[in-house]
């Protein structure tokens, strides 16, 4: 058993232990226990949580460079759609660097008529922002495209999380520099050891970019870039470029390992895509879900997360026959733009075998498509950017496998 | 009273005074974008026989002594005519559309343990030699900032824009 499935079995036991005691309560009512009168952890400055919580990213084992790689977040047991920031995934190209704010500046130059470099105090006396993003992995579920599914949702679909992020607009930092002739593409380079750079059109950066200093209330976390990252809302993790220290304005696209080669998605007739930003709506039921087990026949709640970078989500529909048949969520507000939407679909459990899935529209009218759509399109040999509709399969036994 | 509305306006108003001017000498001290026009190269050069043996005192470590890559270190080398087979083989010589950009991530990036330390003629050097090691240049090839932009890599027009979206209901 590797680290990634020990980590989930507490959450299982948990589920457990809480039916177990559910069927104790409506047999016999136990007294309840004695009121504590001592707090687990005594005062603390910086707060941590209960010591009965246990749920944890999950690092893939076999990385042999240190430092660096990716770690899943646990959605199977996300409350809400934040995710807390210890929680969020992480991917990095060369180990996560240690920058001592007072010292990081981030420089803005190119076609630019002024070059500026900007310090993080002079970026806190602009006008800040606070919106809240999803930011997923190109290669998010990409197991999935190429039949290797992963046995719970943080296996399955773990390099995605949501925020709140604070900062400042892309666009003020561009303004107050002012923009040449020319300029059309904007690179972004981390202070990392490897400089990782991504290319953006500028017509992203003087969108709905930001230069991120706060997540979740309190500075980003030093995997998620800190002291400074971008967020390019609902575009492919790999820009969102992080510990981000140069913004360089071109007349076109640098051609990075990162855009030229790497995150590129190889088709079936030998040619690739290039700059493919956006992350196209995507959902996948959280509970039930592989790896848990359900107690028994009855009613149960499918609970899930559904997200598209092109906007916010219309609708997520629920199945539990393998999408032979649809019915209609509910969604929990607030349902915002490029952000984690939580859905809700009621559903009585009979005993038998079950094929649970949902589907997600988003506000352009895009619909989640399945596998079976996506290998016919693309073929199997780029994973990246896959987006397919994920079903469960409920054993009559209780326990829960991809499908 | 009015002017002085109008002065405390004018100081608060969002000039270009956040932030300092970056002068010259630190944009071109930071400043290591390379594009595939060849802008940015630095001078210098380097011999694939030269890059030969920086690569196996740097690189072979990890990408093997012909590039043929280990674990989490990709093949450099190799899997041309492999991209609508089965199992595709992207390498720098099957793969990279741009001489530049190889040049630019040695630079960034390599030797993984040692990032930023190898100096402009080394990289040209060992560019030249991995793009030997693909029979895209010869064994005994020069690389310069005149030259390396001037590469023709084997699947340069390989690429295609996002056409997405590409499945519809």
């Amino acid at each position: 058993m590797n680290d990634d499935r020990r980590a989930f079995r507490p959450g299982r036991r948990r589920f457990l232990a809480a039916a177990a005691a559910l069927a104790v309560a409506a047999c016999r009512r136990a007294p309840p226990p004695p009121p504590s009168s001592v707090s687990a952890g005594g005062r603390r400055n910086y707060g941590d949580r209960s010591p009965y919580e246990k749920i944890v990213r999950s690092f893939n084992p076999a990385t042999t460079t240190p430092g660096t790689g990716s770690s899943k977040t646990p959605l199977q047991d996300a409350r809400g759609i934040i995710t807390p920031s210890s929680l969020h995934f992480e991917r990095h190209h060369s180990g996560v660097p240690d920058i001592d704010p007072s010292r990081h500046e981030l420089l803005v130059h190119g076609l630019v008529e002024r070059p500026l470099v900007f310090t993080l105090r002079d970026l806190e006396r602009l006008p800040s922002v606070s919106r809240i993003h999803f930011i997923e992995c190109a290669g998010n579920s990409g197991r999935e495209h190429s039949g290797r599914p992963g046995a719970d949702p943080q296996q399955s679909h773990g390099l995605v999380s949501c925020s709140e992020w604070t900062g400042v607009p892309l666009r003020r930092l561009l303004e107050e520099a002012g923009l040449a002739p020319g300029a059309k593409w904007l690179l972004a380079e981390g202070a990392d050891t490897c400089r990782m750079a991504r290319s953006i059109p500028l017509a992203k950066a003087l969108d709905d970019v930001l230069v991120a200093y706060g997540q979740n209330g309190e500075a980003l976390r030093p995997e998620q870039g800190y002291p400074l990252r971008l967020v390019v809302p609902g575009w492919e993790g790999n820009v969102n470029v992080k510990w981000l220290g140069r913004l360089h304005v071109l007349d076109q696209p640098a051609m990075t390992r990162d855009e030229a080669a790497y995150y590129t998605d190889l088709m079936a007739d030998g040619t690739a895509r290039r700059f493919t930003f956006v992350m196209e709506a995507k959902s996948v039921i959280v509970r039930p879900a592989g790896g848990q087990v359900l107690p028994g026949a009855g009613p149960y709640e499918i609970s899930g997360l559904a997200w598209s970078g092109r906007g916010r989500i219309r609708r997520v529909e629920g199945s539990s026959d393998g999408g032979a048949s649809w019915q209609a969520s509910v969604l929990d507000e607030p349902v915002l733009p490029k952000a984690f939407t939580r859905f809700h679909v009621p559903w009585r459990w009979s005993g038998g075998e079950a094929v649970l899935a949902s589907r997600a529209t988003d506000e352009t009218g895009y619909v989640q498509p399945t596998r079976v759509a996506i290998v016919a399109a693309r073929g199997l040999n780029g994973t990246d950017h896959y987006n397919g509709i994920k079903a469960w399969r409920v054993h009559p036994d209780g326990t829960v496998t991809h499908a | 009273m009015r002017e002085l509305v109008v002065v405390l306006l004018l100081a608060l108003a969002p000039a270009a005074e956040i932030g300092r001017p970056a002068t010259p000498a630190e944009i071109a001290a930071r400043d290591i974008t390379v594009l595939p026009t060849g802008v940015g190269l630095p001078p210098g050069r380097g011999s694939a026989p030269a890059g030969r043996d920086l690569y196996a005192a740097r690189c072979a470590a990890c990408h093997g002594l012909r590039g043929e890559g280990q674990g989490e270190a990709p093949p450099l080398a190799g899997g041309q005519g492999s991209l609508t087979s089965r199992e595709p083989k992207p390498t720098v010589g099957s793969y990279w559309p741009y001489a530049t950009t190889v040049w630019d991530y040695i630079r960034r990036a390599m030797p993984y343990d040692h990032p930023g330390s190898l100096t402009p003629d080394e990289v040209y050097a060992i560019t030249a030699y991995v793009l030997s090691l693909n029979g895209i240049v010869a064994d005994d090839a020069i690389l310069d900032a005149a030259s390396l932009p001037a590469v023709r890599m084997p699947n340069r027009d390989g690429f295609v824009d996002d056409p997405r979206p590409d499945i519809l209901p």
